[in-house]
């Protein structure tokens, strides 16, 4: 074939696209491939295609959906944690003229997809998973405000993954550090597909989860059972509520300012180059404007488990609901003001680094409160030491730590010393996994005997949490003094040797959090094993306060038989206190919305025109977006979307229901 | 939500709904709308802080006063005002369920917009023929994008524009479709309200720099 018409085809796709000369590559290219191979072999063999299919990928259930996120999510973060341990393993060993095992050009895509895995397709979907499957229930509603665009969210964020992870066996992931800084990032500097793959991984995520904010938001205005004004809220919903407003009004400055790098790229624009009037510190400002409030957009609903968790394991109302409340709609206005202290060193001048550092301070008084709140909470409580309030308490104890070091980090003059170094590492470490990981760990151990109908080993789990503490703390807290000798970060090799053995500290340290993870792989199996023993007959196995554990575990599809009427705070609490009988009667057809395909189908076109994007086969970019056009227009054509579940299907899950709740007694 | 939440006479508390109606549907669709909208405007605030930035970076290339040619951008807002106002027309033949009115309406509403793009791409090629391309400086960079971002949104709405027609014409100015006409009018006020914004910052601001 002439060369004119490969370049057509593949556009800048070639066999020397495919990492062959990388053997650590090629080695997991063939762990995932026979991985993968044994899945899909395992899914035909036992006919599972049809029901995942229809159960799964072309469901519209909010709960599904969320638990799709969360397996999103957990997969993706054995990933992104295989790249922490292969930059913890390099520098530990990049001493006295090694050069360890990763090449320049290997490493500086790991702590770069390290970055960006744990940030958007790690710590977000998990968050956004608990959100979906846990906000719907709290407030008492069957699904969320737009089911269908629920799943095409879900699938995007899937498309984007995908995307990043393709790059690993075809072509490269960027080198440019997880916001991909221009010049560096643009063409001159960064001709390969290594930044492509980033934008457009992002860009096919970022519309998912832009459309899932307004989503959620609609649920939670419109959608609450009678009675539940906004302040009988679950915290956990005015944290999402928060967290989804966030969502909505910063993502589209992502959007923006990866389109314009982009149109930089492709077309030869000068919005961030340095000559031809351009600026790369708009990009900078830029980014962080989305880059800032993202942050709060994960520990929001974090802090929301923590207030739900409290209160149950405490066996009390929240203290101070209202100034939760007030420091939460605080923390998400302040959250704008404060972008730029992520660089002081560029050279704003006094005055505006002083309104910035000041107004960062200010973000710890309302999370001051909420912490206090917490603490007056478990005070004179009657305390039980499960695994969600375990994991709450060292989110105390940790997330205190980290915003300290945060406030430090504040003061513009103290910045210009620590800035871009380890200490910087540690503390955003020290808050996202002391704050949102930790905070998904509390609620997937507080919420999934309500999802699956069985709780979690508790063994196992307690295993996977030391772990992870202390291996949390081993890791980390070597970081800051290391920060605090000097040593700026996404280093490959050091000449010092006495700094070799905090990074041994560190790795060690890594190992322990690698434990952790695979401690809770553990669990959930030996959960899934013994879930006869771990059964939750009641759906309520915490004596919890709040509507989701009204129903049973794992909920219907319609959530509640009755819609819920609420007249306190802690609704569920309510009831019980109150004598609530379950209605045993009176059951009639309910009003949900159907499966639909369109979704998976327009996510995967989407996906496909991302690629398209990123190799320059434009044929295949134009096909796809012609077609999503098509699929899209053509769903519009479809005006019967939902359907009733007959009275006698309410009937027959009930009855099943008071016979388990019976036999429970 | 104007349910008894109230005890009942007995004096028991109610805890459920005995008797529910489900939410009709769209119940939450023009909320939802505006909340994308306000998004998608943020999308613009990004693009005009962008130009507000870049917008004087010349780079030695030709300026808004060699460029912009007032007489045709006025030619062109009047397109899209019109077009607004004749989107209120179809709205309102709509409330009084006249179909064949509303979609003449419509119709004409999209010959605004085609109209609109039709000049706003004659002024790009124009400009792109004297040398003034996107890639000469930060702030041509700035202009197409910001401008063409709004092109792009218009020739959307088109699209739907037609969409719509076709749906209104095969089933009718049924519940659905009422409320996706709602839709785009929103959508199609709001570009108006952004081109205002374009014309104001870019063109006649641009030219007094």
């Amino acid at each position: 074939m002439s060369p004119d018409l490969l370049k057509f085809i593949f556009g800048r796709l070639g066999i020397d696209s495919l990492p062959l000369h990388e053997p650590i590559l090629v080695g997991t290219f063939i762990m995932v491939a026979l991985g993968g191979i044994t899945l899909l072999a395992g899914v035909t063999y036992f006919r599972l295609w049809g029901y995942l299919w229809r159960e799964w990928f072309t469901t519209v259930d909010h709960k599904r959906i969320g638990v799709m996120y969360m397996i999103l999510g957990i997969v993706m973060l054995l990933r992104g944690f295989a790249d922490a341990l292969m930059m913890r393993a390099q520098q530990a060993m990049a001493f006295n003229g090694s050069e360890g095992f990763l090449p320049a050009h290997h490493y500086d895509q790991v702590f770069t997809a390290h970055g960006v895995i744990m940030i958007f397709f790690v710590a977000m979907p998990l968050v956004t998973g608990l959100m979906n499957f846990v906000v719907p229930l709290q407030i008492g509603a069957r699904d969320v405000s737009f089911p269908f665009l629920n799943n095409f969210s879900f699938w995007m964020t899937v498309g984007g993954a995908v995307l990043v992870m393709l790059s690993l066996f075809i072509g490269e992931f960027a080198r440019t550090g997880w916001l991909a800084y221009p010049p560096l990032s643009n063409i001159g500097y960064s001709p390969d597909v290594g930044v492509d793959y980033y934008i457009w991984g992002l860009q096919v995520a970022g519309v998912g989860t832009t459309l899932s904010g307004i989503n959620l938001i609609c649920t939670i205005v419109k959608l609450r059972c009678p009675g539940m004004t906004m302040m009988r809220m679950p915290v956990f919903t005015w944290t999402s509520l928060c967290t989804n407003i966030l969502i909505v009004a910063s993502f589209p400055v992502l959007t923006v300012v990866l389109a314009l790098l982009s149109l930089d790229r492709y077309v030869g624009t000068n919005f961030f180059t340095n000559d031809f009037g351009g600026s790369p510190m708009m990009y900078v400002n830029l980014i962080w404007i989305w880059g800032h409030p993202e942050v709060y957009i994960l520990v929001l609903p974090a802090f929301g488990i923590f207030s739900e968790v409290t209160s149950t394991f405490s066996g009390k109302r929240l203290f101070g609901y209202t100034s939760m409340v007030y420091a939460t709609v605080v923390i998400t206005i302040l959250s704008y003001l404060v972008w730029l202290h992520h660089f002081f060193t560029m050279g704003s001048g006094a005055s505006v680094n002083s309104f910035f550092g000041i107004t960062t301070m200010i973000i710890s008084i309302p999370t001051g409160a909420k912490m206090f709140n917490w603490l007056f909470t478990m005070y004179r409580g009657r305390i039980r030491y499960e695994l969600p309030m375990m994991w709450t308490i060292a989110f105390m104890l940790t997330f205190v730590i980290g915003g300290m070091t945060g406030v430090l980090l504040a003061v513009p003059p103290a910045d210009f010393v620590l800035h871009n170094s380890l200490f910087l590492i540690a503390h955003f470490h020290n808050v996202i996994i002391g704050g949102v990981v930790f905070g998904a760990f509390a609620g997937i151990n507080y919420w999934f005997p309500k999802a699956f109908g069985f709780r979690l080993d508790p063994f196992w789990g307690k295993c996977s949490f030391w772990f992870w503490v202390t291996g949390f703390y081993m890791a980390f807290m070597p970081l800051y003094v290391l920060g605090l000798m000097g040593v700026t970060r996404r280093l490959r090799v050091f000449d010092d040797p006495s700094l070799q053995i905090w990074f041994v500290i560190a790795a060690i340290g890594a190992v322990l959090v690698f434990l952790g993870i695979l401690s809770m792989l553990m669990q959930f199996a030996v959960s899934f094993l013994k879930r006869e023993q771990l059964k939750d007959v009641t759906g309520d196995p915490w004596d919890a306060r709040t509507l989701e554990w009204a129903t049973s575990s794992p909920p219907p599809d319609y959530n509640f038989a009755f819609t819920p009427v609420v007249h306190d705070n802690d609704a569920w609490w309510d009831m019980k206190k109150r004598g609530y009988q379950r209605p045993l009667l009176g059951f009639k057809a309910i009003h949900m919305p159907s499966s639909t395909g369109t979704g998976i189908i327009l996510a995967g076109l989407a996906t496909a025109m991302g690629f398209g994007l990123i190799w320059y086969i434009w044929w295949l970019a134009a096909l796809s977006f012609i077609a999503m056009l098509a699929v899209g227009i053509g769903h519009t054509f479809n005006y019967h979307r939902d359907f009733d579940i007959p009275a006698d299907d309410v009937i027959r899950t009930e009855d099943a229901r008071t016979k388990l709740l019976a036999g429970a007694k | 939500m104007t349910v008894a939440v109230n005890p009942t006479q007995t004096g028991e508390p109610v805890f459920y709904l005995a008797d529910e109606h489900p939410h009709p549907e769209g119940y939450s669709t023009s909320l939802g709308f505006w909340i994308y909208l306000m998004s998608d405007c943020l999308i613009f605030a990004m693009l005009f802080a962008a130009f507000g930035v870049l917008g004087a970076n010349y780079a030695a290339g030709p300026a808004p006063k060699d460029l912009f040619d007032l007489n045709l951008v006025a030619v062109n807002t009047s397109m899209l005002l019109l077009s607004s106002i004749t989107y209120g027309f179809a709205m309102l033949t709509m409330q009084q369920n006249k179909v064949a009115q509303t979609q003449m309406w419509l119709l004409i509403t999209g010959l605004f917009g085609a109209a609109f793009i039709g000049i706003e791409l004659t002024e790009f090629t124009h400009m792109i023929h004297e040398g003034a391309t996107p890639q000469r400086s930060a702030f041509l960079s700035a202009f197409f994008t910001l401008v063409g971002t709004h092109g792009l949104h218009v020739s959307c709405g088109l699209i739907w524009l037609v969409t719509l027609m076709i749906q209104v014409w095969r089933f009718g100015l049924i519940e659905a479709n009422r409320r996706r006409l709602m839709c785009l009018s929103m959508f199609w006020h709001f570009l108006d309200v952004v081109w205002i914004g374009v014309f104001t910052f870019v063109y006649l601001l641009g030219v007094l720099r």
